[in-house]
This record gives structure tokens, C-alpha cells and sequence, in this order.
């Protein structure tokens, strides 16, 4: 019997999930033998990310006998409490959480999904993604990877160089590259470029039979990431994503460490969403305190897991992995 | 006018883009880790039935089109207009030629064809999977071959030519499958 014409049967088949408990026992292994070592963090907190594009659940604490509603935020990363511990000196360590994020879904996205995060201190990025090429190929049975700079990314697709051109000149070549956008579309510069990238470069990928990891990405993307200069005095965010079958699988960064800069993108990021008339997100005072004090040099990084399965396992669809996928 | 979001997109949705009415094959979310989050949709444009590909940025709205299937039986034409009847209330609708479309050379009286209503009005007439219409003009038949090999044209009492085993002769009645307008079978009268 189903409610609403769904059935209540598992979204992902049996001999898959069984599968998937494999790969978090092997993932597990992995961590286990290079001494990095698994930690657990609230999934509510009463902070959350400012990012303008990331939207968390919201849910209500209201403590017995009181009508005081406290607003809590579902985890959209274990990122900040996993800081707060890296602060505190608990050396390598990863979680492999349930993460929230609200609106998204669709065959790649999930309202709900589970994230495998790492952090490393002393390694740096290129170090970073050389472990995560260990965990894809002994874990996944992935090829080895590939890696291009984003800048060798935009040379290669759209002979343009990312870095120094003008708004304009990515405005046009998006235009001239994906006819499906109507003439009154207009976003900015970051926004044409997330679109090329899905549009006309994912696709490309989709063939690349290795993974393939896409570095030094432009300043104004930088999130939590440092900013340093790249050989041609460019500014650019030292973190790295992820590209597997043309899917965007991972998001690794060199740490950004000053406290004064974080709580300036966090403010930064709450003008924009006054702009968008999106809500305000409090700070995390606790992070911020945490970075205070100081947070080991560190590279970290952040795997959709149950895309990395989707792939693994050559599925079309992130729910044929999930048990009951949200749909 | 009704609006609808994008948030509210999924295959079948009907809604207007540049005056005309559309239906959604597909929708996609595209949105990278935090990046803005875009809805790529494949749609079929219902008046000139080609499928075309729009960007929406998710929270967009656009207007929903008031666009209904119905099954109507096909009464007979005056040139003009092609007649249908909905059989509870007898009522008649007028598709012209547009509406009409491909379907003309499936068209047959008492069949049932799923019309599709734009604001009450026909926009798209499509053939049952079936219908079994009579040869009128064909090469003669020869005898003894069931093998069907080869095959020659045979025009049908609506004007559709199709492709028929040699042994077929004016008068016979054939099973057409009309989306792939191939013959199917000899049916009986």
C-alpha cells in the first residue's frame, strides 16, 4: 500500500545499502590506520553558516515550562564545531555527519545527506588531496586523479583567462555558450561562472575516466578558505573541488585562520542577504572565539558521500543510494 | 493571472513562456555546493510542440497555464475545422489546422483523441496508439506471398500512406500503429 501513489519501500535496493555499510566500514579503516580519528558533534546549534546561498533548517528549543522559543539551526557541515575542537588541539580528526540543507533536491541533491569531513593539520592542500586520492582509489576503485588549475580549466574550455578578464567578457562567453538563457537573465560575475561550469564544463567531464581535482579557484570564492597569490601575482582562494563523472563530489580548503577576516566574510555575507532580503544568520561567536585563540595550519575537506556512492556504484539518481530518499 | 515557482516545477506542469504554453519534460536543479541555485527545465512548447531548453533562477515565478487534457470523439470536418464530441455532454469543440497537426492522417470518425484544451480551446490533438483504417489504393495483391517481404505503399481511406506486405488488397482493413505509422496487422472488418 502506498500514501500519495509512494510506496514505503526503500528508495535504493537492498544489496546496495548493504554495500554502502561496507564502504563506511572500509572509509573508517582508512582513517583508522593513518591515525585520524572519528568524532561526533551536535547536529542543532543556535549558529549557523552566513553563506547567501545555503539555507539551514530552523527548528524551536523551548525548555519545559516555558513558552521561550530558542532558534536553533540543523548542521548544513560539522564545520564549525569540528574547528572548535581542532582549536582545543585534538589534532587529525573526521566525522562522518548528517547534514541539512534546506530546499535542495533533486537527481544530484538531497535535503538531507551524509558528508564525510577531514581535517589535517600540517598538511597542506596539495598533500590534503593527495590523501583523498588514496581514500578513491584503495577505498572506491577510482582511477587516479587529475588536477588543473581553475584558471587551466577556463584556458582550456573558454580560452579565457578567468583571473584578469572583465565581467563582461564571462557575461558573453556564458551567452555565447548556453542558449538556454532567456535576455533579460543577468547575475554576477561568480554567478556566470558557476554556470559555465555547469553548463558546458561539467558535461565535458562526464567522459574523464578519472576523478579530477580543480585548484586555486578566484578570490571572490574563497569562502572559508585562505587567499594567497598564484604564480602570476593573481589573487586567488586556496582550495580545491572535486569532479567525478562531472559531478561535483568534494570541497577542500587550505583553512582560513584569522578570526578578524571570517567574522568579516560572515558580516559580509549577512549585508548580502539583507540585499536579497534573505534572513540574517547569527554569528558563531564560538568559532570565532576558537580562531581567537588560534586554530592549527590545517587543510580540510568535505565529500558528499552519498554522491561519491552514486558514482561508485553507478547510479543515475542520489536517492538509489540513500534508504529513503527524500523525495 | 496564477503564478507559479520554481520550487513548485516538476515534469507535466504546464505554465506560460512568451505567450505561448508550455509543458515540463524535465527539471533539474543546478546548484553548486554554495553557489545560487538555478533551475535548468526542458519543456515541450504545447502550440509549436518543439522541445526547448530555459534557465530559471529557483524563486522565479512564471504563469501557470490553464491547459487540460480531455478525450473527445471525432465527428467529421468541413475543410476548415476538424469537429469533436465529448461524449457525456455531447458538446462539439473545433480544432483547426494547427491543432490538427500530424493527426489528420489518423483521423477517423468515432475514434477517441486526446485533445488538449488551451483556455477551453483545442491546441493539440493526438491519435489513440491504434486505429484501424481501410486500404483504398494499392498495387494488386499477389497471391500465395505471406512471407511479407519487401513490402509495398498502400494509401488508407485518410490519406496516410504506409508501408504493407505485398498480399494486401484495397478493401482490407490494417491495424496502424500511429506513432510510428507502421502497419501492424490485418484487423478484422
Amino acid at each position: 500500500m502506498s500514501v500519495n501513489g509512494k510506496s514505503w519501500r526503500p528508495t535504493a535496493d537492498i544489496e546496495t545499502l548493504k554495500k554502502r555499510a561496507q564502504y563506511l566500514a572500509d572509509v573508517r579503516l582508512f582513517f583508522a590506520e593513518r591515525g585520524v580519528w572519528e568524532v561526533e558533534t551536535p547536529i542543532l546549534s543556535t549558529a549557523a553558516p552566513t553563506a547567501p546561498y545555503l539555507d539551514s533548517f530552523t527548528t524551536d528549543y523551548i525548555p519545559i515550562g516555558t513558552q521561550t522559543k530558542q532558534r536553533h539551526y540543523l548542521q548544513t557541515s560539522p564545520e564549525f564545531a569540528m574547528k572548535r575542537l581542532l582549536a582545543a588541539d585534538s589534532g587529525s580528526i573526521y566525522q562522518i555527519a548528517r547534514v541539512f540543507r534546506n530546499g535542495e533536491q533533486g537527481k544530484l541533491h538531497s535535503s538531507e545527506f551524509t558528508m564525510l569531513e577531514w581535517y589535517r593539520p600540517g598538511l597542506n592542500l596539495h598533500q590534503l588531496i593527495d590523501e583523498v586520492n588514496g581514500l578513491l582509489q584503495h577505498v572506491f576503485q577510482f582511477a587516479a586523479v587529475m588536477r588543473l588549475s581553475y584558471r587551466g580549466v577556463f584556458e582550456f574550455f573558454f580560452k579565457l583567462n578567468v583571473l584578469t578578464c572583465s565581467d563582461d567578457q564571462i557575461k558573453h562567453c556564458a551567452r555565447a555558450r548556453i542558449n538556454s538563457l532567456p535576455d533579460e537573465f543577468e547575475t554576477d560575475r561568480d554567478g556566470w561562472l558557476a554556470l559555465l561550469i555547469s553548463y558546458v564544463v561539467e558535461p565535458k567531464l562526464a567522459s574523464l575516466n578519472c576523478p579530477l581535482f580543480i585548484y586555486d579557484f578566484p578570490a571572490s570564492q574563497a569562502q572559508l578558505a585562505k587567499i594567497k597569490y598564484d604564480q602570476q601575482g593573481n589573487a586567488v582562494a586556496d582550495r580545491f573541488e572535486l569532479y567525478i563523472g562531472g559531478v561535483e563530489i568534494a570541497n577542500g580548503y587550505n583553512e582560513l585562520l584569522d578570526a578578524d577576516e571570517l567574522r568579516q566574510r560572515f558580516e559580509q555575507d549577512n549585508q548580502q542577504r539583507k540585499q536579497q532580503d534573505k534572513p540574517v544568520i547569527p554569528l558563531d561567536e564560538d568559532l570565532l572565539a576558537a580562531m581567537q585563540v588560534g586554530l592549527p595550519e590545517c587543510s580540510g575537506v568535505a565529500i558528499g558521500f552519498d554522491r561519491l556512492l552514486m558514482l561508485a556504484l553507478d547510479k543515475q539518481k542520489i536517492s538509489q543510494v540513500q534508504s529513503f530518499g527524500f523525495e | 493571472m496564477a503564478s507559479v515557482s520554481t520550487n513548485q516545477f516538476k515534469s507535466g506542469l504546464k505554465f506560460i513562456l512568451d505567450g505561448d504554453p508550455c509543458s515540463i519534460i524535465e527539471n533539474e536543479l543546478v546548484k553548486p555546493g554554495k553557489g545560487q541555485a538555478f533551475n535548468r527545465v526542458k519543456f515541450r512548447n504545447l502550440k509549436t510542440g518543439r522541445v526547448n531548453e530555459r534557465t530559471f533562477k529557483s524563486g522565479d515565478s512564471v504563469e501557470s497555464a490553464d491547459v487540460m487534457e480531455v478525450e473527445l470523439e471525432y465527428s467529421y470536418t468541413d475543410g476548415e475545422f476538424w469537429y469533436f464530441m465529448d461524449a457525456k455532454t455531447f458538446e462539439q469543440h473545433a480544432a483547426d489546422q494547427n491543432a490538427i497537426a500530424d493527426c489528420k492522417k489518423w483521423l477517423k470518425e468515432q475514434y477517441v483523441y486526446t485533445v488538449t484544451q488551451w483556455n477551453g480551446s483545442p491546441l493539440l490533438v493526438t491519435a489513440p496508439n491504434f486505429v484501424n483504417l481501410e486500404v483504398t489504393e494499392t498495387d494488386p495483391g499477389l497471391k500465395g506471398d505471406t512471407a511479407g517481404t519487401g513490402g509495398k505503399p498502400a494509401t488508407l481511406e485518410t490519406g496516410a500512406v504506409v508501408r504493407v506486405p505485398l498480399f494486401m488488397n484495397i478493401g482490407d482493413l490494417l491495424r496502424i500503429d500511429t506513432r510510428s505509422g507502421e502497419y501492424v496487422e490485418r484487423a478484422k472488418k
